[in-house]
């Protein structure tokens, strides 16, 4: 029995069971729609504490990342987030598991070149990429004022 | 030719496997010599750790084949982490020759064509072989961080955290090592680390036709076909293309990926991977049945997937490998 390649692929593509997108989807829906109820509660919460809003705009993502991060920690946010899914990876606290979860695994390898090097092995490409798209927001937000 | 009968078989004299927590919770615990729920064996690195499973289940396997160290000719010793060093480390207390192999989950097969091979010709009478893998070890190294919250594809397996052992010898009571046949490389064009079953299922494949068609066998001649550790879509993908080819492994055919874990409960998703999952399953659950006269001719093809971290972020395919292994409790029985 002779098969190329290209059929082989295909062959797998057909077989593989795919993710059961319908359940992965209702569950982000659910988890990141409460976590984002969470942080409107924190906000309302830091305002009622007679916080300055500018300070409260800030507070509210620090309160969500340590808390992620702290979750990161003790271990829970990869059992949170394999029923969640993208309910737990898009709103911040997905960034803060990837800058703290590598450097856990890595602190054998020191301080320098395990915890400081390996923390952004997975948070690196958001935060270059993050910042260049920024920089060209900025430049088109610039020229728009200029020419408006 | 690629298949190589020995024409005076080595024994394997003494057998061990050492597993972590999830491999203890799964079906096959009993089978298992020695278990730890923390997984770092005494030691404070997921490395060292695997390291002391190489180290524990040598001894075992030494100890039950009542011999020293300073008896054995030679260690054959494979894992998955970078530059083979689980198993420097692993076999250093013992002060023998040593060889570092790399066939990723092939390697307790490698390691024991090579040792049986080396036996049958009289170069040396006593081997010890050992395989291992850790799932906090090669997880970091090949995918994601531990702690990092993702999910995985369904067809997704899992490096199992063990580590299996083998002392073979010229002489000796059985199981016997009777034919090998080491494998060729086969790559289907297969780029998803995530489903490393389907990229080494044609190599599976691949060896089991070669040792059909050279010997005239057929798979009910044997108790049983195992393959290492293709999981459940490997596995399906090799039932399905030797039925194509003539060969219905029904009832005879299962998979080492498969057995270790109870993949529905444990949320194993396609089952178990890792060096260590077949050196466990062979040199735990495997030689066990043999010793209870369970089973008495087996081929035991151990798979590999062999890539590298670097391979698959340059996108470059999946090369497969499979190694067979003969074993049988008779040295002369057809």
């Amino acid at each position: 029995m002779k098969i190329t390649k290209q059929t082989y692929k295909k062959y797998v593509k057909m077989r593989a069971p795919s993710s059961p997108l319908g359940k992965d989807m209702a569950w982000a829906f659910l988890t990141g729609g409460l976590i984002c109820a969470f942080a409107e509660v924190l906000y309302h919460f830091y305002l009622y504490l007679k916080i300055e809003e500018d300070t409260v705009k800030i507070l509210v993502p620090i309160t969500l990342v340590f808390l992620a991060s702290l979750a990161t920690g003790i271990g829970i946010f990869d059992d949170l987030a394999k029923i969640a899914g993208a309910g737990t990876l898009v709103p911040i606290t997905g960034f803060s598991n990837a800058v703290i979860a590598p450097p856990l695994d890595d602190k054998s390898e020191g301080l320098v070149m395990g915890v400081g090097a390996k923390m952004f092995t997975i948070a690196g490409p958001v935060i270059v990429y993050g910042t260049i798209s920024s920089v060209i927001y900025g430049v088109i937000y610039w020229l728009v004022g200029v020419i408006t | 030719m690629s298949l190589k009968i020995l024409k005076s078989p080595p024994s394997v004299i003494g057998y061990a496997a050492v597993v972590g927590r999830r491999e203890h919770e799964g079906p096959l615990s009993d089978d298992f010599d020695l278990h730890d729920m923390t997984e770092k064996f005494g030691t404070d690195t997921w490395e060292k750790a695997e390291s002391e499973m190489q180290r524990l289940a040598m001894n075992l396997a030494m100890a039950k084949a009542k011999i020293n160290g300073g008896d054995l000719d030679a260690i054959f010793a494979g894992d998955l982490m970078n530059q083979c060093v689980g198993s420097s480390y692993g076999a250093e207390c013992f002060g023998r020759p040593f060889f570092g192999l790399y066939g990723a989950c092939s390697t307790f097969a490698e390691g024991s064509i090579l040792s049986s091979l080396l036996i049958g010709n009289g170069t040396f009478s006593k081997c010890g072989v050992i395989a291992s893998s850790h799932f906090c070890t090669a997880e970091r190294q090949f995918r994601y961080p531990l702690e990092y919250g993702g999910q995985r594809a369904p067809t997704a397996q899992r490096t199992a955290t063990a580590a299996g052992a083998f002392v073979l010898a010229e002489k000796g009571e059985g199981p016997f090592v009777r034919e090998v046949l080491p494998g060729t490389i086969v790559d289907m064009g297969i780029t998803d680390i995530n489903n490393m079953g389907a990229a080494m299922a044609p190599a599976a494949y691949d060896t089991l036709k070669k040792y059909f068609e050279e010997t005239g066998k057929a798979p009910d001649d044997f108790d049983l076909i195992l393959t290492g550790d293709l999981g459940k879509e490997g596995h399906a993908i090799v039932s399905d293309f030797m039925k194509s080819a003539g060969y219905n492994m029904n009832g005879v055919y299962n998979d080492c990926g498969l057995m270790l874990y109870n993949a529905q409960i444990q949320d194993m998703h396609a089952g178990g991977s890792g060096c260590g999952c077949s050196a466990s399953v062979i040199a735990g659950h495997i030689m066990k049945r043999f010793e209870k006269g369970y089973i008495h001719d087996i081929l035991y093809v151990a798979t590999g997937a062999l890539m590298s971290p670097a391979s698959i972020q340059q996108g470059r395919s999946i090369p497969g490998i499979a190694h067979l292994v003969r074993i049988c409790d008779s040295r002369s029985k057809e």
